[in-house]
Protein backbone atom coordinates (compact mmCIF):
# COMPACT_ATOMS: atom_id res chain seq x y z
CA UNK A 1 0.00 0.00 0.00
CA UNK A 2 3.18 1.98 -0.57
CA UNK A 3 1.16 4.18 -3.14
CA UNK A 4 -0.61 7.19 -2.13
CA UNK A 5 -2.49 10.28 -4.37
CA UNK A 6 -1.67 8.30 -7.66
CA UNK A 7 -2.78 10.81 -10.57
CA UNK A 8 -4.54 8.63 -13.27
CA UNK A 9 -3.65 9.81 -16.66
CA UNK A 10 -5.78 11.25 -19.13
CA UNK A 11 -5.73 8.86 -21.78
CA UNK A 12 -6.16 9.98 -25.88
CA UNK A 13 -6.81 6.64 -27.56
CA UNK A 14 -9.14 5.14 -30.32
CA UNK A 15 -12.40 4.77 -28.57
CA UNK A 16 -13.38 1.45 -30.03
CA UNK A 17 -9.78 -0.08 -28.73
CA UNK A 18 -10.69 1.91 -25.38
CA UNK A 19 -14.19 0.08 -25.33
CA UNK A 20 -12.78 -3.01 -26.37
CA UNK A 21 -9.75 -2.74 -23.03
CA UNK A 22 -12.09 -1.93 -21.05
CA UNK A 23 -14.41 -4.92 -21.57
CA UNK A 24 -11.60 -7.00 -21.16
CA UNK A 25 -10.94 -5.73 -17.69
CA UNK A 26 -14.39 -5.75 -16.94
CA UNK A 27 -14.10 -9.67 -17.87
CA UNK A 28 -11.40 -9.83 -15.44
CA UNK A 29 -8.97 -11.20 -17.50
CA UNK A 30 -5.48 -10.05 -16.98
CA UNK A 31 -3.78 -7.19 -19.07
CA UNK A 32 -0.03 -8.82 -20.25
CA UNK A 33 3.07 -6.63 -21.10
CA UNK A 34 2.92 -7.62 -24.74
CA UNK A 35 -0.76 -6.85 -24.91
CA UNK A 36 -2.40 -3.13 -26.22
CA UNK A 37 -2.93 -0.83 -23.67
CA UNK A 38 -4.13 2.71 -23.65
CA UNK A 39 -1.09 5.13 -22.85
CA UNK A 40 -2.66 6.70 -19.73
CA UNK A 41 -2.82 2.57 -18.54
CA UNK A 42 0.52 2.37 -18.51
CA UNK A 43 1.39 5.70 -17.27
CA UNK A 44 -0.83 5.34 -13.84
CA UNK A 45 0.09 2.04 -13.22
CA UNK A 46 4.17 3.16 -14.01
CA UNK A 47 3.55 5.61 -11.59
CA UNK A 48 1.94 3.24 -8.91
CA UNK A 49 3.93 0.43 -8.83
CA UNK A 50 7.12 2.60 -8.75
CA UNK A 51 6.29 4.57 -6.27
CA UNK A 52 5.14 1.10 -4.25
CA UNK A 53 9.07 0.13 -5.23
CA UNK A 54 10.46 3.26 -3.90
CA UNK A 55 8.32 2.73 -0.81
CA UNK A 56 9.98 -0.89 -0.41
CA UNK A 57 13.24 0.60 -1.31
CA UNK A 58 12.77 3.49 1.17
CA UNK A 59 11.18 1.61 3.53
CA UNK A 60 14.20 -0.16 4.51
CA UNK A 61 15.84 2.80 5.92
CA UNK A 62 13.43 3.17 9.28
CA UNK A 63 13.56 -0.59 10.23
CA UNK A 64 17.07 -0.15 8.77
CA UNK A 65 17.44 1.93 11.55
CA UNK A 66 17.47 -0.44 14.34
CA UNK A 67 19.39 -3.93 12.70
CA UNK A 68 22.59 -2.74 14.54
CA UNK A 69 20.75 -2.52 17.93
CA UNK A 70 18.38 -5.23 17.76
CA UNK A 71 18.61 -6.41 21.53
CA UNK A 72 18.61 -10.12 20.70
CA UNK A 73 20.38 -12.48 18.03
CA UNK A 74 16.78 -13.79 17.13
CA UNK A 75 15.38 -10.39 16.98
CA UNK A 76 18.57 -9.03 14.85
CA UNK A 77 18.43 -12.21 12.90
CA UNK A 78 13.89 -11.41 12.02
CA UNK A 79 15.05 -7.38 11.41
CA UNK A 80 17.44 -8.43 8.89
CA UNK A 81 15.55 -10.80 6.81
CA UNK A 82 12.51 -8.40 7.34
CA UNK A 83 14.67 -5.52 5.74
CA UNK A 84 15.96 -8.21 3.12
CA UNK A 85 12.74 -9.01 2.46
CA UNK A 86 11.51 -5.34 1.55
CA UNK A 87 14.28 -5.28 -0.68
CA UNK A 88 13.03 -7.90 -2.48
CA UNK A 89 9.68 -6.84 -3.13
CA UNK A 90 11.11 -3.59 -4.36
CA UNK A 91 13.20 -5.78 -6.85
CA UNK A 92 10.22 -7.49 -7.74
CA UNK A 93 8.26 -4.14 -8.52
CA UNK A 94 10.77 -2.67 -10.06
CA UNK A 95 10.61 -5.83 -12.55
CA UNK A 96 7.18 -5.56 -12.92
CA UNK A 97 7.11 -1.88 -13.78
CA UNK A 98 10.25 -2.72 -16.55
CA UNK A 99 7.83 -4.75 -18.52
CA UNK A 100 5.76 -1.44 -18.94
CA UNK A 101 9.10 0.14 -20.55
CA UNK A 102 10.84 2.10 -17.67
CA UNK A 103 13.90 1.24 -16.22
CA UNK A 104 14.80 0.55 -12.82
CA UNK A 105 17.68 2.66 -13.30
CA UNK A 106 15.42 5.65 -14.82
CA UNK A 107 13.02 5.12 -12.05
CA UNK A 108 15.52 5.54 -9.31
CA UNK A 109 16.78 8.66 -11.12
CA UNK A 110 13.36 9.75 -10.68
CA UNK A 111 13.27 8.79 -6.99
CA UNK A 112 16.49 10.52 -5.94
CA UNK A 113 15.35 13.84 -7.82
CA UNK A 114 12.06 14.27 -6.39
CA UNK A 115 9.92 13.35 -9.33
CA UNK A 116 8.83 10.37 -8.25
CA UNK A 117 7.00 9.71 -3.96
CA UNK A 118 7.24 7.21 -1.65
CA UNK A 119 4.44 6.51 1.18
CA UNK A 120 4.40 9.15 3.92
CA UNK A 121 4.61 7.25 6.18
CA UNK A 122 8.68 6.30 5.69
CA UNK A 123 8.86 10.18 7.10
CA UNK A 124 8.53 9.49 10.09
CA UNK A 125 11.04 8.36 12.58
CA UNK A 126 11.81 5.03 14.39
CA UNK A 127 12.71 6.52 17.91
CA UNK A 128 12.85 3.44 20.20
CA UNK A 129 12.80 -0.80 19.79
CA UNK A 130 8.95 -0.72 20.04
CA UNK A 131 8.73 0.82 16.94
CA UNK A 132 10.04 -2.30 15.69
CA UNK A 133 6.94 -3.86 16.55
CA UNK A 134 4.62 -0.54 15.43
CA UNK A 135 5.90 -0.97 12.46
CA UNK A 136 5.46 -4.64 12.02
CA UNK A 137 2.06 -4.13 13.35
CA UNK A 138 0.60 -1.23 11.89
CA UNK A 139 2.64 -0.23 8.89
CA UNK A 140 2.74 -3.57 7.32
CA UNK A 141 -1.18 -4.38 8.52
CA UNK A 142 -2.17 -0.98 6.54
CA UNK A 143 -0.02 -2.22 3.85
CA UNK A 144 -1.74 -5.78 3.92
CA UNK A 145 -5.30 -4.10 3.57
CA UNK A 146 -4.28 -2.43 0.07
CA UNK A 147 -2.34 -5.12 -1.17
CA UNK A 148 -4.36 -8.61 -0.72
CA UNK A 149 -7.21 -6.93 -3.18
CA UNK A 150 -4.13 -5.50 -5.10
CA UNK A 151 -3.74 -9.28 -6.07
CA UNK A 152 -6.78 -9.33 -8.20
CA UNK A 153 -5.48 -6.27 -10.25
CA UNK A 154 -6.04 -6.05 -13.66
CA UNK A 155 -2.10 -6.08 -14.86
CA UNK A 156 -0.76 -9.83 -14.46
CA UNK A 157 2.73 -8.98 -13.77
CA UNK A 158 1.84 -6.55 -10.89
CA UNK A 159 -0.94 -8.69 -9.55
CA UNK A 160 1.67 -11.82 -9.30
CA UNK A 161 4.08 -9.87 -7.27
CA UNK A 162 1.50 -9.34 -4.78
CA UNK A 163 0.94 -12.66 -4.57
CA UNK A 164 4.18 -13.01 -3.01
CA UNK A 165 4.83 -10.20 -1.41
CA UNK A 166 1.50 -10.53 0.57
CA UNK A 167 2.80 -13.80 2.00
CA UNK A 168 6.01 -12.23 2.99
CA UNK A 169 3.95 -9.20 4.70
CA UNK A 170 1.53 -10.74 6.24
CA UNK A 171 4.37 -12.56 8.25
CA UNK A 172 5.84 -9.56 8.99
CA UNK A 173 2.87 -7.90 10.55
CA UNK A 174 2.85 -11.21 13.19
CA UNK A 175 6.24 -10.86 13.98
CA UNK A 176 5.77 -7.09 14.62
CA UNK A 177 2.69 -8.07 16.76
CA UNK A 178 4.88 -10.03 18.67
CA UNK A 179 7.34 -8.07 19.56
CA UNK A 180 4.20 -5.29 20.66
CA UNK A 181 3.36 -8.62 23.08
CA UNK A 182 6.72 -9.01 24.66
CA UNK A 183 7.28 -5.15 24.92
CA UNK A 184 3.37 -4.85 26.40
CA UNK A 185 4.10 -7.98 29.18
CA UNK A 186 7.33 -6.33 29.60
CA UNK A 187 8.95 -4.07 32.17
CA UNK A 188 7.57 -0.63 32.93
CA UNK A 189 9.86 1.07 30.55
CA UNK A 190 8.86 -1.69 28.16
CA UNK A 191 5.25 -0.85 28.76
CA UNK A 192 6.00 3.11 28.14
CA UNK A 193 7.94 2.60 24.89
CA UNK A 194 4.84 0.51 23.34
CA UNK A 195 2.34 3.19 23.79
CA UNK A 196 4.26 5.89 23.07
CA UNK A 197 5.13 3.95 19.60
CA UNK A 198 1.48 3.37 18.94
CA UNK A 199 0.68 7.03 19.98
CA UNK A 200 3.37 8.52 17.39
CA UNK A 201 2.44 5.90 14.50
CA UNK A 202 -1.04 5.60 14.57
CA UNK A 203 -2.17 8.71 12.80
CA UNK A 204 0.57 8.19 10.13
CA UNK A 205 -0.40 4.63 9.67
CA UNK A 206 -4.18 5.93 9.17
CA UNK A 207 -2.60 8.30 6.07
CA UNK A 208 -1.03 5.31 4.80
CA UNK A 209 -4.62 4.93 2.65
CA UNK A 210 -4.50 8.42 0.96
CA UNK A 211 -6.51 12.14 1.37
CA UNK A 212 -10.47 10.84 2.42
CA UNK A 213 -12.40 10.20 -0.56
CA UNK A 214 -14.25 13.51 -0.49
CA UNK A 215 -10.54 14.93 -1.83
CA UNK A 216 -9.34 11.68 -3.55
CA UNK A 217 -9.56 13.08 -7.31
CA UNK A 218 -7.74 10.42 -8.88
CA UNK A 219 -9.87 7.28 -7.91
CA UNK A 220 -12.37 6.58 -10.11
CA UNK A 221 -10.68 6.04 -13.63
CA UNK A 222 -7.88 3.86 -11.43
CA UNK A 223 -10.57 2.18 -10.58
CA UNK A 224 -12.54 1.40 -13.36
CA UNK A 225 -9.17 0.13 -14.96
CA UNK A 226 -8.96 -2.17 -11.66
CA UNK A 227 -5.43 -0.35 -10.85
CA UNK A 228 -6.71 0.41 -7.83
CA UNK A 229 -9.76 -2.10 -5.74
CA UNK A 230 -10.94 -0.30 -3.15
CA UNK A 231 -11.38 3.45 -1.76
CA UNK A 232 -9.04 5.01 0.47
CA UNK A 233 -11.96 5.66 3.09
CA UNK A 234 -13.15 1.87 2.36
CA UNK A 235 -9.36 0.48 3.24
CA UNK A 236 -8.85 2.70 6.17
CA UNK A 237 -12.32 1.98 8.19
CA UNK A 238 -11.68 -1.73 7.55
CA UNK A 239 -8.32 -0.72 9.14
CA UNK A 240 -9.64 0.98 12.15
CA UNK A 241 -12.01 -2.02 12.83
CA UNK A 242 -9.56 -4.75 12.81
CA UNK A 243 -7.01 -2.78 14.36
CA UNK A 244 -8.86 -1.37 17.61
CA UNK A 245 -9.33 -5.22 18.97
CA UNK A 246 -6.05 -5.61 18.31
CA UNK A 247 -4.96 -2.95 20.42
CA UNK A 248 -7.31 -3.90 23.16
CA UNK A 249 -5.87 -7.26 23.10
CA UNK A 250 -2.38 -5.29 23.50
CA UNK A 251 -3.76 -3.40 26.62
CA UNK A 252 -2.50 -0.07 24.47
CA UNK A 253 -4.89 2.64 24.35
CA UNK A 254 -4.97 4.21 20.30
CA UNK A 255 -4.39 8.06 20.81
CA UNK A 256 -7.97 9.20 19.69
CA UNK A 257 -11.14 10.14 22.18
CA UNK A 258 -13.28 9.51 19.23
CA UNK A 259 -12.52 6.06 18.24
CA UNK A 260 -15.78 4.15 19.48
CA UNK A 261 -17.90 1.32 18.18
CA UNK A 262 -21.04 2.36 16.07
CA UNK A 263 -23.78 0.19 16.61
CA UNK A 264 -25.30 1.45 13.48
CA UNK A 265 -22.84 1.76 10.91
CA UNK A 266 -21.26 -1.76 12.95
CA UNK A 267 -17.95 0.18 12.26
CA UNK A 268 -15.65 2.11 14.64
CA UNK A 269 -16.19 5.61 14.46
CA UNK A 270 -12.81 7.07 14.42
CA UNK A 271 -11.02 11.07 14.24
CA UNK A 272 -9.42 11.20 10.78
CA UNK A 273 -5.92 12.27 10.41
CA UNK A 274 -4.40 16.02 10.12
CA UNK A 275 -4.38 16.27 6.16
CA UNK A 276 -2.40 19.64 6.61
CA UNK A 277 0.50 17.32 7.89
CA UNK A 278 -0.22 14.75 5.42
CA UNK A 279 0.16 17.33 2.62
CA UNK A 280 3.19 18.98 4.24
CA UNK A 281 4.98 15.73 4.71
CA UNK A 282 4.29 14.67 1.22
CA UNK A 283 5.67 18.38 0.29
CA UNK A 284 8.97 17.33 1.46
CA UNK A 285 8.25 18.68 5.01
CA UNK A 286 8.31 15.68 7.09
CA UNK A 287 10.84 14.71 9.95
CA UNK A 288 12.84 12.47 7.73
CA UNK A 289 12.20 13.14 4.72
CA UNK A 290 15.66 15.42 3.71
CA UNK A 291 17.33 12.44 5.90
CA UNK A 292 15.54 9.67 3.58
CA UNK A 293 16.47 11.00 0.50
CA UNK A 294 20.13 12.11 1.56
CA UNK A 295 21.05 8.05 2.69
CA UNK A 296 19.71 6.84 -0.38
CA UNK A 297 21.04 9.22 -2.78
CA UNK A 298 24.66 8.57 -0.43
CA UNK A 299 23.85 4.76 -1.34
CA UNK A 300 23.23 5.46 -5.05
CA UNK A 301 26.81 8.03 -5.39
CA UNK A 302 28.52 5.71 -3.44
CA UNK A 303 27.47 2.55 -5.15
CA UNK A 304 27.93 4.20 -8.87
CA UNK A 305 31.71 2.77 -8.94
CA UNK A 306 30.89 -0.73 -8.06
CA UNK A 307 28.16 -0.79 -10.75
CA UNK A 308 30.10 0.61 -13.08
CA UNK A 309 33.00 -1.90 -12.46
CA UNK A 310 30.96 -5.12 -12.53
CA UNK A 311 29.70 -3.57 -15.87
CA UNK A 312 33.08 -2.75 -16.96
CA UNK A 313 34.27 -6.72 -15.92
CA UNK A 314 31.04 -8.62 -17.78
CA UNK A 315 31.84 -5.77 -20.73
CA UNK A 316 35.49 -7.63 -20.61
CA UNK A 317 34.51 -10.82 -20.49
CA UNK A 318 31.76 -10.66 -22.98
CA UNK A 319 34.82 -9.82 -25.37
CA UNK A 320 36.83 -12.50 -24.34
CA UNK A 321 34.59 -14.96 -24.86
CA UNK A 322 34.16 -13.58 -28.23
CA UNK A 323 37.35 -13.07 -29.16
CA UNK A 324 37.62 -16.35 -27.81
CA UNK A 325 35.10 -17.92 -30.47
CA UNK A 326 36.48 -16.05 -33.32
CA UNK A 327 39.72 -17.41 -33.05
CA UNK B 1 41.93 -21.78 31.48
CA UNK B 2 38.89 -23.25 29.97
CA UNK B 3 40.61 -23.92 26.37
CA UNK B 4 37.30 -25.41 24.98
CA UNK B 5 35.59 -22.12 26.07
CA UNK B 6 38.19 -19.83 24.37
CA UNK B 7 38.09 -21.57 21.26
CA UNK B 8 34.17 -21.95 21.04
CA UNK B 9 34.46 -17.91 21.62
CA UNK B 10 36.79 -17.40 18.93
CA UNK B 11 34.39 -19.08 16.00
CA UNK B 12 31.44 -17.57 17.86
CA UNK B 13 32.84 -13.89 17.98
CA UNK B 14 34.09 -13.60 14.73
CA UNK B 15 30.66 -14.91 13.18
CA UNK B 16 29.00 -12.49 15.20
CA UNK B 17 31.13 -9.49 14.63
CA UNK B 18 31.75 -9.83 11.26
CA UNK B 19 27.73 -10.60 10.73
CA UNK B 20 27.42 -7.42 12.48
CA UNK B 21 29.12 -5.26 10.02
CA UNK B 22 27.80 -6.53 7.05
CA UNK B 23 24.02 -6.21 8.35
CA UNK B 24 25.48 -2.58 8.84
CA UNK B 25 25.04 -2.80 5.39
CA UNK B 26 21.42 -3.25 4.89
CA UNK B 27 19.58 -0.84 2.96
CA UNK B 28 22.58 1.08 1.76
CA UNK B 29 23.97 -1.08 -0.68
CA UNK B 30 25.29 -0.57 -3.82
CA UNK B 31 22.82 -2.21 -5.93
CA UNK B 32 19.88 -4.49 -4.90
CA UNK B 33 21.07 -7.68 -6.05
CA UNK B 34 24.05 -6.47 -3.52
CA UNK B 35 21.88 -5.35 -0.58
CA UNK B 36 20.03 -8.60 -0.79
CA UNK B 37 23.51 -10.54 -0.99
CA UNK B 38 25.09 -8.65 2.33
CA UNK B 39 22.00 -9.48 4.34
CA UNK B 40 22.06 -13.22 3.26
CA UNK B 41 25.45 -13.65 4.35
CA UNK B 42 24.55 -11.49 7.68
CA UNK B 43 22.07 -13.60 8.12
CA UNK B 44 24.04 -16.85 7.87
CA UNK B 45 26.74 -15.47 9.82
CA UNK B 46 24.67 -14.56 12.80
CA UNK B 47 22.82 -18.06 12.63
CA UNK B 48 26.16 -19.55 13.30
CA UNK B 49 26.65 -17.02 15.76
CA UNK B 50 23.98 -18.48 17.64
CA UNK B 51 25.54 -21.92 17.34
CA UNK B 52 28.50 -21.30 18.80
CA UNK B 53 28.16 -18.93 21.34
CA UNK B 54 25.06 -21.68 23.07
CA UNK B 55 27.72 -24.31 22.82
CA UNK B 56 30.69 -21.87 24.29
CA UNK B 57 28.06 -21.42 27.22
CA UNK B 58 26.85 -24.94 27.78
CA UNK B 59 30.83 -25.68 27.98
CA UNK B 60 31.31 -22.73 30.12
CA UNK B 61 28.93 -24.04 32.13
CA UNK B 62 27.67 -20.86 34.48
CA UNK B 63 24.49 -20.15 32.66
CA UNK B 64 25.33 -17.71 30.30
CA UNK B 65 23.30 -17.98 26.93
CA UNK B 66 24.35 -16.79 23.53
CA UNK B 67 22.39 -13.85 24.24
CA UNK B 68 24.29 -13.26 27.35
CA UNK B 69 27.83 -13.74 25.27
CA UNK B 70 27.03 -11.41 22.89
CA UNK B 71 25.02 -8.94 24.50
CA UNK B 72 26.95 -8.59 28.11
CA UNK B 73 30.80 -9.47 27.88
CA UNK B 74 32.85 -6.00 26.93
CA UNK B 75 35.62 -6.14 24.43
CA UNK B 76 38.48 -6.55 26.36
CA UNK B 77 36.44 -10.77 26.59
CA UNK B 78 35.63 -10.78 22.61
CA UNK B 79 37.83 -13.38 20.98
CA UNK B 80 37.13 -12.18 17.18
CA UNK B 81 40.31 -11.32 14.56
CA UNK B 82 40.90 -7.99 14.52
CA UNK B 83 39.93 -8.20 10.62
CA UNK B 84 36.48 -8.52 11.31
CA UNK B 85 35.96 -5.31 13.37
CA UNK B 86 37.56 -3.07 11.38
CA UNK B 87 34.99 -0.86 9.89
CA UNK B 88 33.20 -1.10 6.76
CA UNK B 89 34.37 2.20 4.49
CA UNK B 90 33.57 0.84 1.60
CA UNK B 91 31.90 -1.43 -0.21
CA UNK B 92 35.13 -2.38 -1.69
CA UNK B 93 37.14 -2.84 1.63
CA UNK B 94 33.74 -4.88 2.97
CA UNK B 95 34.04 -7.25 0.03
CA UNK B 96 37.53 -8.39 0.38
CA UNK B 97 37.50 -8.38 4.02
CA UNK B 98 34.75 -10.66 3.51
CA UNK B 99 36.71 -12.47 1.18
CA UNK B 100 39.66 -12.75 2.75
CA UNK B 101 37.90 -14.37 5.94
CA UNK B 102 35.88 -16.95 3.44
CA UNK B 103 39.25 -17.96 2.15
CA UNK B 104 40.13 -19.14 5.74
CA UNK B 105 36.73 -20.27 6.82
CA UNK B 106 36.64 -22.88 4.08
CA UNK B 107 39.51 -25.04 4.81
CA UNK B 108 38.78 -24.56 8.71
CA UNK B 109 35.49 -25.24 8.73
CA UNK B 110 36.60 -28.28 6.50
CA UNK B 111 38.87 -29.77 9.23
CA UNK B 112 36.42 -28.69 11.97
CA UNK B 113 33.87 -31.02 10.50
CA UNK B 114 36.31 -33.77 10.70
CA UNK B 115 36.71 -32.98 15.02
CA UNK B 116 36.71 -35.38 17.27
CA UNK B 117 34.21 -33.17 19.39
CA UNK B 118 30.63 -34.10 17.61
CA UNK B 119 29.42 -30.95 18.32
CA UNK B 120 32.01 -29.45 16.62
CA UNK B 121 31.77 -30.83 13.88
CA UNK B 122 28.19 -30.20 13.62
CA UNK B 123 28.35 -26.58 13.39
CA UNK B 124 31.53 -26.66 11.32
CA UNK B 125 29.46 -28.92 8.94
CA UNK B 126 26.70 -26.70 8.68
CA UNK B 127 28.38 -23.45 8.32
CA UNK B 128 30.87 -24.94 5.93
CA UNK B 129 27.91 -24.90 3.61
CA UNK B 130 27.37 -21.61 3.90
CA UNK B 131 31.06 -20.34 3.60
CA UNK B 132 31.19 -22.40 -0.04
CA UNK B 133 29.29 -19.89 -1.27
CA UNK B 134 30.32 -16.81 0.16
CA UNK B 135 33.77 -17.88 -0.86
CA UNK B 136 32.61 -18.23 -4.37
CA UNK B 137 30.79 -14.95 -4.48
CA UNK B 138 33.10 -12.65 -2.64
CA UNK B 139 36.33 -14.16 -4.60
CA UNK B 140 34.14 -13.64 -7.96
CA UNK B 141 33.28 -9.69 -6.75
CA UNK B 142 37.34 -8.94 -5.60
CA UNK B 143 38.02 -10.51 -8.94
CA UNK B 144 35.15 -8.39 -10.73
CA UNK B 145 35.84 -5.13 -8.63
CA UNK B 146 39.72 -5.53 -9.08
CA UNK B 147 39.63 -5.73 -13.03
CA UNK B 148 36.65 -3.77 -13.99
CA UNK B 149 37.92 0.04 -13.71
CA UNK B 150 40.94 1.80 -13.52
CA UNK B 151 39.34 3.62 -10.36
CA UNK B 152 38.01 0.46 -8.89
CA UNK B 153 41.50 -1.15 -9.35
CA UNK B 154 42.57 1.75 -7.49
CA UNK B 155 39.77 1.12 -4.83
CA UNK B 156 40.79 -2.18 -4.14
CA UNK B 157 44.22 -1.88 -3.88
CA UNK B 158 44.12 0.33 -1.35
CA UNK B 159 41.52 -1.82 0.28
CA UNK B 160 43.97 -4.46 0.53
CA UNK B 161 46.98 -2.47 1.64
CA UNK B 162 44.58 -1.05 4.75
CA UNK B 163 43.15 -4.93 5.15
CA UNK B 164 46.47 -6.99 4.58
CA UNK B 165 48.42 -6.52 8.08
CA UNK B 166 45.02 -7.81 9.77
CA UNK B 167 45.11 -10.70 7.93
CA UNK B 168 48.03 -12.48 9.43
CA UNK B 169 46.62 -13.08 13.09
CA UNK B 170 44.20 -16.18 12.07
CA UNK B 171 47.58 -18.01 11.82
CA UNK B 172 49.37 -17.04 15.17
CA UNK B 173 49.06 -20.15 16.88
CA UNK B 174 48.67 -19.91 20.74
CA UNK B 175 48.30 -22.44 23.35
CA UNK B 176 44.88 -22.18 23.06
CA UNK B 177 45.41 -23.43 19.42
CA UNK B 178 47.70 -26.32 20.59
CA UNK B 179 45.37 -27.70 23.42
CA UNK B 180 42.54 -27.86 20.65
CA UNK B 181 45.26 -29.75 18.66
CA UNK B 182 46.20 -31.89 21.09
CA UNK B 183 42.41 -33.02 22.10
CA UNK B 184 41.53 -33.50 18.32
CA UNK B 185 38.97 -30.86 18.21
CA UNK B 186 40.49 -28.66 15.71
CA UNK B 187 44.01 -28.23 13.76
CA UNK B 188 47.10 -25.51 14.14
CA UNK B 189 45.28 -22.58 12.07
CA UNK B 190 49.04 -22.47 10.71
CA UNK B 191 48.24 -25.75 9.29
CA UNK B 192 46.12 -24.20 6.51
CA UNK B 193 47.88 -20.63 6.22
CA UNK B 194 49.49 -22.41 2.89
CA UNK B 195 45.99 -23.15 1.45
CA UNK B 196 44.71 -19.83 2.43
CA UNK B 197 47.45 -17.92 0.63
CA UNK B 198 47.46 -19.89 -2.43
CA UNK B 199 43.46 -19.31 -2.89
CA UNK B 200 43.88 -15.69 -1.74
CA UNK B 201 46.88 -15.60 -4.51
CA UNK B 202 45.26 -16.83 -7.56
CA UNK B 203 42.32 -14.67 -6.52
CA UNK B 204 44.52 -11.10 -6.40
CA UNK B 205 45.76 -11.80 -9.34
CA UNK B 206 43.20 -12.55 -11.27
CA UNK B 207 41.99 -9.04 -9.92
CA UNK B 208 45.32 -7.44 -11.01
CA UNK B 209 45.97 -6.63 -7.07
CA UNK B 210 49.11 -6.56 -5.79
CA UNK B 211 49.91 -8.32 -2.57
CA UNK B 212 51.80 -6.01 -0.30
CA UNK B 213 55.16 -6.74 0.74
CA UNK B 214 55.12 -6.65 4.40
CA UNK B 215 54.20 -9.88 6.11
CA UNK B 216 53.55 -7.88 9.50
CA UNK B 217 50.42 -8.83 11.19
CA UNK B 218 48.46 -6.98 13.94
CA UNK B 219 47.57 -9.60 16.64
CA UNK B 220 45.39 -8.77 19.77
CA UNK B 221 41.95 -9.90 18.73
CA UNK B 222 41.75 -13.52 19.17
CA UNK B 223 42.96 -13.71 22.64
CA UNK B 224 41.70 -10.63 23.80
CA UNK B 225 44.94 -8.76 24.42
CA UNK B 226 44.91 -5.72 22.08
CA UNK B 227 41.55 -4.89 20.34
CA UNK B 228 41.06 -2.10 17.62
CA UNK B 229 39.19 1.14 19.09
CA UNK B 230 36.55 0.21 16.68
CA UNK B 231 35.05 -2.95 18.27
CA UNK B 232 33.53 -0.48 21.29
CA UNK B 233 31.67 1.64 19.36
CA UNK B 234 30.51 -1.23 17.75
CA UNK B 235 29.54 -2.92 21.25
CA UNK B 236 28.27 0.65 22.52
CA UNK B 237 25.74 0.53 19.26
CA UNK B 238 25.26 -3.93 19.60
CA UNK B 239 24.79 -3.74 23.06
CA UNK B 240 22.40 -0.59 24.25
CA UNK B 241 19.61 -2.41 24.74
CA UNK B 242 20.63 -4.78 26.92
CA UNK B 243 22.75 -2.79 28.99
CA UNK B 244 20.69 0.32 29.58
CA UNK B 245 17.42 -2.00 30.39
CA UNK B 246 19.23 -5.20 32.36
CA UNK B 247 15.64 -6.72 33.78
CA UNK B 248 13.85 -6.50 30.39
CA UNK B 249 12.69 -9.28 28.29
CA UNK B 250 12.41 -8.37 24.28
Amino acid sequence: MYAQMIKSEATEDDPQRLAEFQARIDAGEKIEPKDWMPEGYRKTLIRQIGQHAHSEIVGQLPEGNWITRAPTLERKTNLLAKVQDEAGHGLYLYCAAETLGVSRDEMTEMLLDGRMKYSSIFNYPTLTWADMGAVGWLVDGAAIMNQVPLQRTSYGPYARSMVRICKEESFHQRQGFHIMMAMVKGTEAQKRMAQDALNRMWFPALMMFGPSDKDSVHSSQSMAWKIKMNTNDELRQKFVDETKPQADYLGLTIPDENLKWNEETGHYDYTEPDWNEFFEVIKGNGPCNADRIEARQKAWNEGAWVRDAMMAHAEKKRGAKANGAAQ
Amino acid sequence: MNHLFEFLLRQGDNALVLGHRMSEWCGHGPALEEDIALANTALDLIGQTRLWLELAGDVEGKGRDADALAYLRDAYDFRNLLLLEVPNKDFGHSILRQFLFDAFQVPWLTELSQSDDERVAQIAAKSHKEALYHLDRSAETVIALGDGTQQSNQRMQIALDYLWPYSGEAFADDETDVAMQEQGIAPLPSDIKEIWHDRVNAVLEKAQLQQPASDFAHKGGRNGACHTEHLGHMLATMQILQRSYPDAVW
